[in-house]
């Protein structure tokens, strides 16, 4: 029995493979109609996260099985003291899968760990999201067909920003992949992240201009720079504006760019945006539930 | 100083000076009723000074929290006073409940029956890091 923590615990075989269910799915769709009939997903949310939930939820339902579970602290079994590994134990005799999302970083680890039916992390803290990675990958691979020899940029909170580190994590493993942060200096890509791509020579820019970025870049992935990581207001209200995607900043964009974002946007990236053809944002969140799909058929061995 | 040599038991020797007690602490000799001695500040060529302890009696150390607490020990096997081996520890790959994460945002500073293990990440630089959070233990 497996389970998926971490976005590393998969081969890239193993992503491929998921990739090739996913699309799949998204081509025949009734002929996964009824795979998971009888079985059950339980979502257990020690914290909400309404869309991860829905996600994990709608993709259990299009394999014809059903969904149990919570969503908040304070009706869950912690807010009576009860600990992940006694949770988890109780909800593997109902249910065949887990999703789990938890504030505490490690919380799914332990669970993986006491479980009797296989567990996935549906966020941990700021720790690691593998579906929400997942997702990144399967619209990078239908939007270019490949994850090889691609100019990635990533811009806004690179610091803070898992999902981004988890992209960076995964798609260093392909050829030809180089990178360009695009970040504030108070915003830039953590360290230890830098020394591994030095390491491991794998190409990387950083820079403080999305234009001048702009024109070099394949994907370009954008995330929300919150007013909350600044010391002060003043370097915020300077800064913002040069991290929100707008339709005159794309004008030096590759025709075959892609644009993905995690969601939600708030105001990163303009409203008038969203009709260009390059913008992927919204195919990225049903890629999201087709590859939640192709995870929890994987992981449940439906053949 | 002149300590007697031991018939049948361990010397732990090339400790790094100051080290002597932590070990002795780490080890659980205090609850032994054999004659152990713990010599600090002991003239070393090769460290200038080192600490050793002597355990007169045989027993299984546990190798991990030697390799974690200093790396650099020689442990000698003692045999009817002649020394029957030597052991040079490594840093071991995992260490269970030898060190605590210290993350505030690691489950396990919120469920106290967790076991905190630790991982090696970077032997050169001797990196462990909590296999639940993944952060780096402190020293
Ligand atoms: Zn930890």
């Amino acid at each position: 029995m497996r389970s998926l923590i971490d976005i590393i615990d998969l081969t890239v075989e193993e992503i491929d493979e998921l990739i090739a269910t996913a699309n799949d799915i998204i081509a025949n769709p009734d002929k996964y109609a009824e795979k998971c009939k009888r079985k059950k997903l339980a979502t257990l949310f020690f914290e909400p996260s309404t869309r991860t939930r829905l996600s994990f939820e709608s993709a259990m339902l299009e394999l014809g099985g059903s969904v149990i579970g919570f969503s908040g602290a304070n009706n869950s079994s912690a807010a009576k003291g009860e600990s992940v590994s006694d949770t988890v134990r109780t909800v593997g005799c109902y249910a065949d899968i887990i999703a789990m999302r938890h504030p505490k970083e490690g919380a799914p680890m332990i669970a993986s760990m006491r479980s009797p039916v296989p567990i996935i992390n549906a966020g941990d803290g700021g720790h690691n999201h593998p579906t929400q990675t997942l997702a990144d990958l399967l619209t990078i691979h239908r939007e270019k067909g490949r994850f090889d020899h691609l100019t990635v940029g990533l811009c806004g909170d690179l610091k803070f920003g898992r999902t981004v580190h988890s992209l960076i994590h995964a798609l260093s493993r392909y050829e030809g992949v180089q990178f360009v942060m695009i970040s504030p200096d108070e915003l830039k890509v953590p360290e230890y992240i830098i020394q591994e791509l030095e390491k491991e020579g794998i190409p990387y820019t950083e820079t403080r201009s999305l234009e001048e970025a702009m024109p070099t870049l394949d994907i370009l992935y954008m995330t929300r720079v919150q007013q909350e990581r600044f010391f002060n207001e003043a370097d915020y209200i300077r800064l913002k504006d040069s991290y929100i995607l707008t339709p005159d900043k794309l004008e030096t964009a590759k025709s075959s760019l892609s644009i993905l974002h995690p969601l939600p946007r708030v105001n990163e990236i303009s409203v008038a945006v969203d009709n260009d053809p390059r913008a992927c944002y919204f195919k990225q969140v049903s890629n999201g539930k087709y590859i939640r799909m192709a995870l929890i058929l994987k992981l449940l061995e439906v053949e | 100083m002149k300590i007697d040599s031991i018939n049948n038991g361990v010397v732990i020797d090339h400790i790094r000076a100051g080290k002597g007690m932590e070990l002795y602490h780490f080890l659980n000799l205090d609850h032994m009723d054999c004659s152990i001695a713990l010599i600090k500040n002991a003239p070393s060529q090769k460290m200038g000074k080192k600490d050793i302890i002597k355990i007169d009696t045989e027993l299984d150390l546990d190798l991990d929290i030697l390799g974690y607490i200093d790396p650099n020990v020689t442990i000698n096997v003692i045999k009817d006073s002649v020394c029957v081996e030597k052991i040079h520890p490594q840093l071991p790959e995992r260490l269970t409940n030898i060190i605590q994460c210290k993350n505030p945002r690691c489950i396990t500073s919120v469920e106290q029956e967790i076991p905190h293990i630790f991982k090696l990440t970077d032997r050169k630089n001797g990196e462990y890091r909590c296999i639940y959070c993944e952060s780096k233990a402190k020293n």
